[in-house]
């Protein structure tokens, strides 16, 4: 049995008398598909933040690649590998489309690699992860020329751009249609092909279902199902949560 | 050695009495930064105002200074609302509020002190009430009644706020636009017009606030400075958005104050506000009670 | 445009304005030029960490009055060229902004721009009651009337001027140096998205504290002449909120983006500041910043250098 690559124990995490996290245990191997679901306000997005490191969990652990994050800053964790993009984009406004993926690659990747990038290669890998989402022909536009459509697939490149080995896609989704859905899709299977452990976080079913190799779903802040996806979604649990 | 205990009681009580007076001035900030997230370091600005307004007035026509007071609310309170309008627009909309915003305040608490100054000088101005003067005696204990009356004028002012947040319309939808600003329009209500309620009752308390500060002491242009430190620290350490924390802040503030300034010299009670504010950053940024 | 380029026009253009100097006869330019090139070294320093980072500093004048005492206290101590007055004023002010920015930097921008405020009063209060630097009553420092530089007698003001011409051109470099580096390019992302850039690997706490650290350092450098240049030197001149305005006024009137904007609004508005202290008065030349930063703030935000790139791009399109 390989190490996860990803290894949630016990975290939990409370704003105030609120509970937003209660004991979530999650194992992500590495190159795996997961999926999690689960109710507007169940803690996905918490939990995503504590995983990056946006949030600090106060109870539990969060160990990426063997190592223990818990009290890293965020900037060092997507240098260990882990990269997200965020639910509502925030692009770097005052910075072109190509730019803005310059910053992982002129941050966290350069700082990984020590300093055999040359400033050619930057250029060259910024273009291809351009080109991946089909926004090279606006490199040298501003964010706010974007369509709201482009602006998330801009997010996404910019979580590419940081190389990761865990690459956590939240909602990136949402409000696409169905080919650009379908896109997304392939991109996201090719990266898996390729050796990035993908999070997917969506409320778009088919996407979750026919990309998941497991899915998690989350309710309230604790994890009420984990494993094949087929079987989760028969868990009365998962049914009443949905529909109840 | 002989302690001198009379001295620090009374140094205590004093501390008191100002830490009440400087629940009025915090007020307002509570409001404007602890609810709405608006810097507004220009709020010893509108109080010094106020505290011209209540000269001018008491000079010309023998008013009361805390009539004045009163009587200014409804002008202030339109002034708040006209400032949160402008900001609103220029800063807030734009989402610029961060670096423009600031330098919005800054330059208008900047203008207001030079006009005062040039308008008025750098002599102390102070008004003339049966009250400034006389004080109560219980042994050796003093009560100065400049002291007394608007200590207990501002807790009466806070109670009154405290009610109108929690038991009306407007003041319960003020309280949610501080927690959730999107909830707010769900419920058909415009957090805008909310928020500039909300602002035009944080400068009407300036109103009463001035006129407060000038029956305690004499003031001149530049003492709205000295109260930026103050009126910020004393909401940090209070808690933001704790309308009850303030209450603590400002009497722990006040005693520790009015304590340096009888055994050290009142030369070192700016820093006091000022080193409490850098102190709480620096460690405990919540606050005593935050959230 | 390169570096070295870069460096030689500004330094010819230095060389020009100094050499016009030596036409007029009359050493008022050098005093009213002098607190000109100041305020072009301070409203540059204050862009660093205000325009390029967006954290905005309100306690300008702590970090200039820290470079002017602590050349009050050597002076005591030991006898030291200005020049290198100026290096220890650099250092203890951009010590000073390291530890302020250690404190509150991890703080949201609001509360780092409350923090310099209360910094500004801890310091003044401090510095009042130290007698070893005159406290409140003051110091003294007697400014010689001329230098001796290779067998030629120079009027002493004509040698802060050039320091302070030096000073300026070396914050202008810096600035330019900085805005064109990655750290800039980190700068700015600070700036546009603080939350985003730390998820991109840019270690935001750490360029910030860099930022605060040079922009103090400048400003101390630009406070360390001032006892020389003023003669005696009290609190309220060194801690003056004529500073915290002007050090802000002028960046964002000029336009925060680049290192132009602090250049123009400090040469634009140092300039009419003199005229109107001549011709009006002191306190009216003040309120006239303080109505312009407001009024240029909600009109033109983006300065007289985003103004202009406006129309330039209007005029294109």
């Amino acid at each position: 049995m390989t190490a996860p690559l990803l290894h949630i124990e016990q975290v939990g995490k409370r704003f105030g008398g609120f509970v937003a996290l209660d004991g979530i245990n999650l194992e992500v191997a590495p190159g795996e598909r997961l999926g999690l679901i689960g109710p507007n306000g169940s803690g996905k997005s918490t939990l995503v933040n504590c995983i990056c490191g946006t949030l600090h969990n106060e109870t539990g652990s969060v160990t990426f690649d063997g190592r223990k994050m818990d009290g890293l800053p965020a900037h060092q964790r997507t240098v260990l590998g882990v990269a997200r993009s965020f639910q509502l984009p925030r692009p770097f406004g005052s910075l072109s489309v190509a730019e803005n993926l310059r910053v992982p690659l002129l941050y966290a990747v350069k700082a990984r690699s020590g300093s055999h990038l040359s400033a050619t290669e930057l250029d060259e890998r910024c273009v291809e992860y351009l080109r991946l989402v089909a926004l090279d022909h606006k490199a040298t536009r501003r964010p706010r020329d974007l369509t709201q459509v482009e602006m998330r697939k801009l997010e996404l490149a910019r979580a590419l751009a940081a190389e990761p080995k865990l690459l956590i896609a939240d909602e990136s989704m949402a409000g696409l249609s169905h080919s650009e859905i379908e896109d997304i899709l392939k991109l996201l299977l090719e990266l898996n092909a390729r050796g990035i452990t993908i999070i997917l976080i969506e409320h778009i079913m088919s996407a979750v279902m026919s990309f998941s190799q497991r899915l998690v779903v989350l309710v309230s802040g604790r994890k009420i199902a984990d494993g094949n996806p087929a079987e989760v979604m028969r868990n009365p649990e998962v049914e009443k949560a949905y529909l109840g | 050695m002989d302690f001198p205990f009379e001295l620090l009681i009374n140094a205590v009580i004093a501390g008191v009495l100002l830490g009440g007076f400087y629940i009025a001035v915090t007020v307002g900030i509570s409001i404007a930064f602890g609810m709405l997230d608006i810097v507004n370091i220009a709020h010893p600005a509108f109080i010094i105002l106020g505290s011209y307004l209540a000269y001018i007035v008491n000079a010309s026509f023998g008013l009361d200074p805390v009539l004045v007071g009163l009587l200014m609310l409804p002008v202030f309170f339109v002034l708040g609302a006209a400032v949160y309008q402008v900001y609103y627009l220029s800063f807030e909309k734009r989402g610029q509020e961060a670096l423009r915003g600031l330098a919005f305040f800054f330059g208008i608490l900047f203008i207001t002190e030079v006009a005062l100054v040039l308008v008025f000088g750098v002599d102390y101005r102070y008004v003339e009430a049966p009250y400034i003067g006389p004080a109560a005696h219980f042994g050796f204990i003093d009560l100065p009644y400049r002291m007394l009356i608007p200590c207990v004028l501002a807790l009466a002012m806070f109670a009154a706020l405290q009610l109108y947040l929690g038991r009306t319309y407007v003041g319960r939808a003020i309280m949610a636009v501080a927690q959730d600003q999107g909830a707010l329009s769900l419920m058909a209500a415009n957090p805008i017009r909310i928020k500039r309620i909300a602002f035009g009752i944080s400068i009407a308390t300036a109103a009463l606030a001035g006129a407060f500060l000038i029956i305690i002491q004499p003031v001149e242009p530049s003492v709205g400075r000295e109260y930026i430190g103050r009126v910020f620290a004393i909401c940090v350490l209070g808690g933001l958005g704790s309308l009850p924390g303030t209450v603590i802040g400002a009497l722990l503030l006040g005693i520790v104050e009015s304590i340096t300034a009888t055994f050290y010299g009142p030369s070192w009670a700016p820093a006091v506000a000022f080193g409490f504010l850098l102190l709480t950053l620096a460690f405990r940024p919540a606050g005593i009670l935050g959230r | 445009m390169q570096a070295r380029t870069f460096i030689l026009i500004t330094l010819v253009v230095a060389a020009a304005g100094f050499a016009a100097t030596q036409i007029v006869s009359n050493d008022y330019v050098f005093f009213a030029g002098y607190t000109v090139l100041q305020f072009v070294v301070l409203a540059t320093a204050w862009n660093i960490l205000g325009g390029y980072c967006g954290y905005v500093n309100f306690g300008s004048a702590a970090f200039f009055a820290l470079g002017a005492y602590s050349t009050v206290f050597f002076h005591k101590a030991f006898q030291m060229p200005i020049p290198l007055l100026i290096v220890v004023g650099g250092v203890v002010s951009g010590i000073i902004g390291l530890g302020m920015g250690y404190l509150t930097l991890r703080l949201r921008g609001s509360f780092f721009a409350i923090a310099t405020l209360a910094l500004a009063v801890v310091l003044q209060t401090l510095i009042v009651n130290w007698d070893y630097v005159g406290g409140s009553r003051g110091a003294y420092i007697i400014r010689p009337s001329a230098l001796n530089v290779a067998g030629r007698e120079i009027p002493y003001i004509e040698y802060l001027f050039l320091l302070m011409l030096l000073l300026a051109v070396l914050a202008i470099i810096a600035a330019r140096t900085i805005e064109r580096s990655r750290l800039g390019f980190g700068f700015a992302t600070i700036r546009d998205d603080e939350l985003a850039a730390e998820a991109s690997g840019v270690p935001t706490l750490r360029l910030k504290l860099i930022a605060t650290t040079i922009s103090g350092a400048l400003m101390g450098m630009a406070g360390a002449p001032f006892p020389y240049y003023i003669g005696y030197l009290q609190p309220q001149s060194a801690f003056a909120l004529d500073y915290a305005v002007n050090s802000i006024a002028m960046p964002m009137i000029g336009g925060t983006a680049s290192w132009i904007g602090p250049l123009i609004g400090a040469i634009l508005l140092g300039t009419i500041q003199q005229v109107a202290t001549v011709t009006i008065s002191s306190a009216v030349n003040v309120l006239i910043v303080g109505v312009l930063l407001v009024l240029f703030v909600i009109i033109a935000p983006n300065g007289l250098v985003g103004m202009v790139q406006d129309l330039l791009r209007r005029r294109r399109a």
